[in-house]
């Protein structure tokens, strides 16, 4: 085991490295710069910035002055938000989106496996049709459109809770709510259908066989078997959901990092790309590697052996 | 061993079960009547989608219902009809009465749970034993089907058994709790040959042991010779002749039952003589011939074969076939079992 994750660390090392390499040198083949948006700035004033941030040293100097950087986890100043390091902007941004992800991946999971599990039992009833019909409503309508529309009643109409803004734990609720629907929907779906298929294989059979209750079969051996699929695909999910959606924050005014990722690209902001970038692969590939852990525990036919 | 009211263990009567689907209804099992005493073993043979599995998986109400559904019959299993049994009910005879083994060992068995843990279940359920009890006797199970190391067998899961082992491992689960009958449904199939032997001798020595009534369902008349009393010939869904091993093994009077004799492969065959195969297929299930349901693939068919359903002829005490060939007025057949063995 211990054997295991030293090998995956340098792998997840080695994977980082490109992925910074290559976003370093895409990232300096866009055509346009930082500074002259469009508009003309003076010659001089551009060298003097360009000197400021190091742009005027080559390429491949840059690029060793980066990586350098980036191993002392430092990944500079911002080029467009004035006196501010690109990792001040993710420590302040990140514990925002990271809330709201964690509980939106949280009720997305409780309340997508609930209806999944009781859609499947109810297979072909009403309460099945109902869940179906409100997750194909959840996966296929866009989440500024729920967000917009709980905004409206629940927020003005209503008056429930605040329509926008971040202070305090009554305005995070809304924007969990609108992120989470769609998680729910698509576990629901996954969950329902997982369920169907192992209920119908073999080893359900012998279960009942044995004379196990229904209640017993689903509980001990379909749900487990059923959930398999859903841990897989939940480091990615996570991964992306906690690193704030650009829309959502964007509607309810959250100064979380889901902007950044956006508004770097648009202002040529280098090192904020580099940082969001690098900052989310390195999520991405950590909740992968902690996944594929976790499974170990559950499905004992990949367990890591010695 | 015949028939004996006192003996009687389960009596199927007229079962007719059929499957709902959006094409239609298939009559899967269409009247099927045959009784197996205590500590008998039945085999029900007959080719694939002929209803076998259905008719044995029915006396368990372990048929997915819906979309299937017991139409009509009684299945009378210690004078109590269990067509008639709650789902509850059932629950207490399932496991502790009568015991099922499939025929895939590869996926009959739960992969994220311990085989220990498996054979526990219904030792838990129906005995009240204790977790440590049952232990115990899941690690003697394992070693009654031959297992080894059965203390260190208990603790792994599936994937670490081999496919023989993990058929073992299902027989012992179905016999943990000393069922009166044990239904395998072709236990052996998905084995190798020299496992299936293995298999075999198993199922026969614990038969004696644990005095076990056995109802083995397959295709493969070789497995049937070794271990079965009687023998259940079936096709789409109706039983065509019944008899006692050698009834039916040298006095077969079914062209269908001949068939399948004639496609076993055998090493007292002379030189190149080809196995025989039955042509065609099977007739649709949606919407089954009104008369003889082989007289599409038989080559004494007569023109009353297609229009009406045989009605029985029984031969002895046990023997019976449902076929033309046995009224008066049909043309005298040479029984090609016996000529083959003279």
């Amino acid at each position: 085991m211990a054997r295991y994750i030293v090998k995956r660390i340098i792998y997840m090392i080695i994977s980082l490295w490109i992925i910074a390499t290559v976003t370093f040198f895409l990232m300096h083949q866009l055509p346009g710069d930082p500074f002259s948006d469009g508009k003309k700035v003076q010659p001089e004033i551009l060298k003097n910035l360009e000197a400021k941030y190091g742009l005027d040293k080559p390429l491949i100097v840059q690029y060793g002055t980066f990586l350098k950087n980036v191993a002392k986890g430092d990944f500079g100043l911002s080029l467009k938000y004035r006196n501010r390091t690109v990792n001040d902007m993710i420590y302040d941004g990140f514990p925002k989106s990271l809330t709201l992800g964690v509980a939106a991946v949280g009720i997305g999971l409780v309340f997508g496996l609930a209806f999944g599990i009781i859609a499947a039992l109810n297979n072909k009833g009403f309460f099945d049709y109902f869940v179906i019909i409100m997750a194909v409503i959840g996966v296929s309508v866009p989440n500024f459109v729920f967000a917009s529309i709980f905004q409206y009643f629940l927020g003005r109409q209503w008056a429930l809770f605040p329509v926008a803004g971040w202070k305090g734990p009554k305005y995070m609720i809304l924007p969990i709510i609108a992120l989470g629907v769609r998680l729910i929907a698509q576990q629901a779906r996954m969950m329902k259908t997982n369920m169907i298929e192992v209920m119908g294989s073999d080893y359900v059979k012998t279960a009942k066989a044995k004379g196990l209750s229904k209640t017993a079969v689903v509980r001990k051996h379909v749900i487990r078997n059923s959930i398999l699929p859903i841990v897989t695909m939940l480091g990615p999910l996570i991964a992306g959901i906690v690193t704030g959606s650009f829309v959502i924050e964007k509607i309810f005014a959250i100064p979380g990092m889901g902007k950044f990722f956006v508004d770097a690209v648009n202002q040529y902001d280098y090192t904020l790309i580099l940082g969001t970038t690098l900052f989310y692969a390195a999520l991405l590939i950590f909740m992968v590697f902690l996944v594929d852990i976790l499974y170990g525990f559950i499905d004992p036919r990949i367990r890591i052996d010695e | 061993m015949s028939r004996d009211e006192n003996k009687l263990l389960i009596d199927v009567k007229d079962l007719r079960v059929s499957f709902d689907t959006y094409a239609g209804e298939v009559q899967a099992v269409r009247g099927v009547s045959f009784y197996v005493n205590k500590g008998e073993a039945l085999a029900i043979v007959g080719e694939s989608g002929c209803g076998k599995s259905v008719t044995a998986q029915s006396t368990m109400q372990l048929i997915p219902m819906p979309p299937g559904r017991i139409k009509e019959g009684s299945v009378m299993f210690n004078g109590k009809d269990l067509t008639k049994f709650t789902d509850k009910q059932m629950e207490s005879v399932r496991g502790s009465e009568i015991s099922m083994i499939f025929q895939d060992p590869m996926t009959s068995l739960n992969p994220t749970m311990k085989v220990g843990k498996q054979i526990m279940e219904g030792l838990i359920k129906h005995q009240k034993m204790s977790k440590q009890d049952a232990k115990q006797k899941a690690i003697e199970m394992l070693d009654v089907v031959g297992i080894p190391n059965p203390e260190k067998r208990v603790e792994q899961y599936p994937h670490e058994f081999s496919g023989g082992m993990r058929q073992r491992a299902m027989i012992a689960i179905a016999l943990a709790c000393n069922p009166k009958l044990l239904i395998a449904d072709e236990p052996t199939t998905a084995l190798d040959v020299t496992i299936q032997a293995q298999i075999l001798d198993l199922m026969k020595d614990l038969q004696k042991d644990f005095d076990t009534a056995i109802i083995l369902i397959t295709h493969d008349l070789g497995v049937v010779a070794d271990m079965a009393q009687r023998i259940v010939v079936m096709y789409a869904g109706v039983v065509i002749e019944s008899g006692t091993l050698d009834e039916i093994f040298y006095d077969g009077q079914h062209p269908y039952t001949w068939g399948l004799l004639k496609s076993v492969p055998r090493l007292d065959t002379q030189g190149k003589q080809k196995l025989y195969p039955i042509e065609g297929t099977p007739p649709d299930l949606f919407s089954p011939p009104k008369g003889c349901p082989f007289a599409a693939r038989c080559e004494y068919a007569m023109p009353i074969c297609r229009e009406e359903m045989p009605e029985k002829t029984h031969l002895s005490k046990d023997h019976f076939v449902k076929c033309w060939l046995q009224h008066e007025m049909a043309p005298d057949v040479e029984n090609p079992i016996k000529k083959g063995r003279e």
